[in-house]
């Protein structure tokens, strides 16, 4: 069944392909290359004056306290944005699922989240949890729980932590109802006539039959984690109180833009290049074997 | 790689729909003016990027436009580029690319970085001289003017949007907790007292707070106390300033702070400018913040307020001297491609936006201090103190003694960095995680490291 399509000559499968390649060398290689190249540079913002420093920036970088308190809050961060985001996703596939009056409606609400922009969502959660303004905030307050999310680090990191999984659930949820919807009604229907309860059919059935989609959301998720939250940390709480939700991709950023130390901040980019390509190559290593695949 | 890719992927799209966005409207406005963009051609064009957003970048926009119809050899091209640490950013990139605007408004905490990037700028003084443009720098405030000067005397940017940090306190809560609203604290012991006697009274939620921590309760508290933020007068006199913010002084005062938070008489509001909001809403009775916020206050408060000046400590010698300058300045960028005429044109800008009426213009327009002391005269002339008081104790303030070599201003490399970690630190305090000396003690060491690797960037040592 399987047929070749076989071009003529050399010249247009190239010329297919420049389109593609032009784009991932103009917004792939270039700028990577150049935090490569500045990353081993102690220069002025303004460019006047470079010094070739070798891996400096590297040590400066891995030897300073508060680099490996931000390693520090960005796993912890990582892992409750991926734990809530995804459990929350499955739970919400697995009733939609099981066939709710108005699915329809119940689905596409819960995509909105994923459509709205970070800076927006950022000002969404100011505005339910400032502790003066917003309403669940006072409300806190007047419950006597002290909330106050620019004083208290733990409360700052739950924030961003439960605004981003918020964010997240709409995507993850798409992608578990699919997931959900393929698999064969034969199987849970013969598992149920073996006598198996809904709690056993989801963890020895459906679970298993769903982990190829786990682990590709487990992937982006991860991925989504360390580097698509930067809107919410940004608009919410600048990396404050202290440096209690300062993730290793908004120092970046608070290093090279408002501190200009160009050379530090490339030089964590390239670490943080390098963890994703590490984190990635060990997912698909090592989980991957105990996916199923149909 | 992946959060490059996907920021300049993010970027372009912007850029596709920002440019979507902008270029309806200017088709539509383009069209009523073509012959006055036919009569620009001819004319000398200067690329201005400022930091101000609505309503200030209006104003700024309009006095552009103004300078731009008094004459018709020069046209300048006044661009909103974003907050200033992103104008900022958006200068030196396009400085990179060889491309930098003509002008490029920079918050005053860049003074440093701007001057060291020698090169790169263009002092204001030698631009004057250059282009044969008169100039008497003595026209301005000696606390603006010390700012921006190098520690010879000679300026080096522009000074335009100057504000200053004051004392903003809620007349009716005074009255309400029994305090008299004409006597606002005048010493740090009064404004206890009066922050308890707020509370003790349930005048308002909140009896103080301030803004803009580093800025106001670091730099402003540091200048009125005649005690030096910075050895080397705060960094004036050269690159291997060290930090001073541990000194006994400011350790009592975050003390303080941390007694009056625990007490309940002050509560901290956040970095920045987060604080500002609690004082116009009527949340807190008195807020340190920028003389700048006058205009937010004159809109949302729905209550008698005044103006005063920052308290002191009345124990502490020499105190109260004049308070520094905040805000942003005018810095004249350099480029390859650069002509004698484009400098002529930046240096009649320069020349326009310090005339007296320009000056008193933004003054009461916007909220800035009136930068010199002919736009004072003009400003008392017009009665525009008499119809507002209160309007002109940020000048007082700036101008009550002159300036000593701890109350010129500063002159420190990667300030923005520093501020935040002072506010850091002090919210260490605040969250009870460290004594105000260990922190004071922290943030002086974490802070001279950043000035070392200023140094060590600008002299390779």
């Amino acid at each position: 069944m399987h047929r070749r399509v076989v071009f003529e000559g050399k010249f247009l499968p190239y010329l297919l392909l420049t389109p593609q390649l032009a784009i991932v060398i103009v917004f792939f290689f270039w700028p990577a290359w150049q935090a490569i190249f500045q990353s081993l540079l102690r220069q002025d913002p303004f460019g006047l004056r470079t010094e070739f420093i070798w891996f400096e920036n590297f040590v400066q970088v891995l030897s300073n306290p508060f680099y490996l308190s931000s390693v520090r809050t960005t796993v912890v961060f990582s892992a409750a944005v991926i734990l809530l985001a995804m459990s929350s996703a499955l739970l919400l596939a697995v009733m939609a699922d099981s066939g709710v009056r108005g699915a329809g409606v119940y689905k596409t609400l819960l995509l909105w989240p994923y459509a709205i922009a970070p800076a927006v969502a950022g000002a969404l959660w100011l505005f339910m949890f400032h502790p003066t303004v917003g309403i669940f905030g006072r409300a806190l307050n007047a419950a006597g729980l002290g909330w106050d999310y620019m004083l208290h680090g733990w409360q700052a990191l739950l924030l961003i932590a439960l605004a981003s999984a918020w964010k997240r659930v709409g995507y993850n949820f798409i992608f578990f109802l699919a997931g959900l919807q393929s698999i064969p009604k034969e199987v849970t229907e013969a598992a149920s006539v073996d006598g198996a309860g809904p709690f056993q059919r989801f963890r020895k059935i459906i679970f298993p039959l769903l982990s190829p989609t786990t682990f590709f959301l487990l992937v982006v998720n991860v991925i989504w984690a360390f580097f698509e939250t930067f809107g919410v940390v940004h608009s919410l709480t600048k990396g404050g109180p202290g440096k209690a939700t300062e993730t290793l991709i908004y120092k970046v950023y608070v290093d090279g833009v408002v501190n200009l130390d160009l050379g530090g901040s490339s030089a964590q980019s390239v670490i943080l290049m390098l963890v994703v390509v590490a984190l990635t190559a060990v997912q698909f290593r090592y989980i991957e074997r105990r996916v199923h695949y149909q | 790689m992946t959060t490059r890719t996907k920021f300049f992927v993010g970027f372009v799209c912007f850029a596709v729909v920002a440019a979507a966005f902008a270029s309806t409207p200017d088709v539509k406005a383009a069209q009523p003016t073509a012959p006055a963009l036919v009569a620009q051609a001819g004319r000398v064009q200067v690329d201005f990027w400022h930091g101000l957003g609505r309503p200030l970048g209006g104003i700024l926009e309009d006095i552009a436009a103004e300078f731009n119809a008094s004459q018709t050899r020069y046209h300048v091209n006044a661009t909103f580029k974003g907050s200033y640490p992103e104008t900022m950013v958006a200068a030196i990139a396009a400085f990179r690319a060889g491309n930098a605007p003509h002008i490029v408004q920079m918050f005053e905490v860049g003074t440093a970085t701007m001057m060291a990037a020698k090169g790169a700028v263009k002092p204001v003084h030698e631009l004057m001289k250059e282009a044969g443009v008169p100039f008497d720098p003595s026209i301005y405030l000696p606390a603006i003017r010390g700012y921006y000067s190098t520690t010879d005397g000679r300026m080096v940017a522009m000074p335009f949007n100057s504000s200053t940090a004051v004392l903003w306190y809620n007349r009716d809560a005074f009255r309400k907790a029994g305090l008299d609203p004409a006597k606002p604290p005048k010493t740090w012991a009064e404004t206890r007292a009066a922050a308890q006697r707020i509370r003790s009274t349930n005048a308002a939620a909140c009896g103080f707070t301030f803004a803009w921590p580093t800025w106001t309760q670091f730099e402003q508290f540091s200048a009125i106390h005649d005690t030096p933020l910075a050895t080397k007068a705060n960094g004036f006199e050269g690159l291997d300033a060290e930090m001073a913010t541990n000194s006994p002084l400011h350790v009592r005062h975050t003390q303080a702070l941390l007694d009056m938070m625990k007490e309940g008489s002050f509560k901290y509001g956040g970095r920045d400018s987060a604080a500002d909001a609690l004082f116009p809403s009527g949340e807190c009775a008195m807020i340190h913040a920028s003389s700048g916020l006058r205009a937010r206050v004159l809109r949302d408060a729905k209550f008698d307020w005044g103006v005063a000046y920052l308290p002191y400590y009345d124990d502490v010698k020499g105190a109260p001297k004049n308070s520094i300058i905040g805000g942003a300045a005018f810095w004249v960028m350099t480029s390859p491609r650069r002509t004698a005429e484009e400098y002529r044109a930046v240096a009649e800008f320069f020349k326009f936006i310090g005339r007296p009426e320009v000056v008193a213009r933004w003054h009461m327009e916007s909220g800035f201090l009136p930068i010199t002391y002919p736009g004072i005269t003009l400003v008392n002339a017009l009665g525009y103190y008499a119809a507002n008081p209160g309007a002109d104790i940020p000048y007082k303030q700036l101008t009550r003694s002159l300036p000593s070599r701890n109350s010129k201003g500063l002159r420190l490399g990667n300030m923005p960095e520093i501020r935040v970690v002072l506010q850091e630190e002090m919210e260490l305090v605040f969250q009870g995680q460290k004594s105000a000396k260990a922190a004071m003690d922290a943030g002086v060491r974490r802070a001279n490291e950043i000035l070392r690797r200023f140094e060590k960037v600008h002299t390779g040592q």
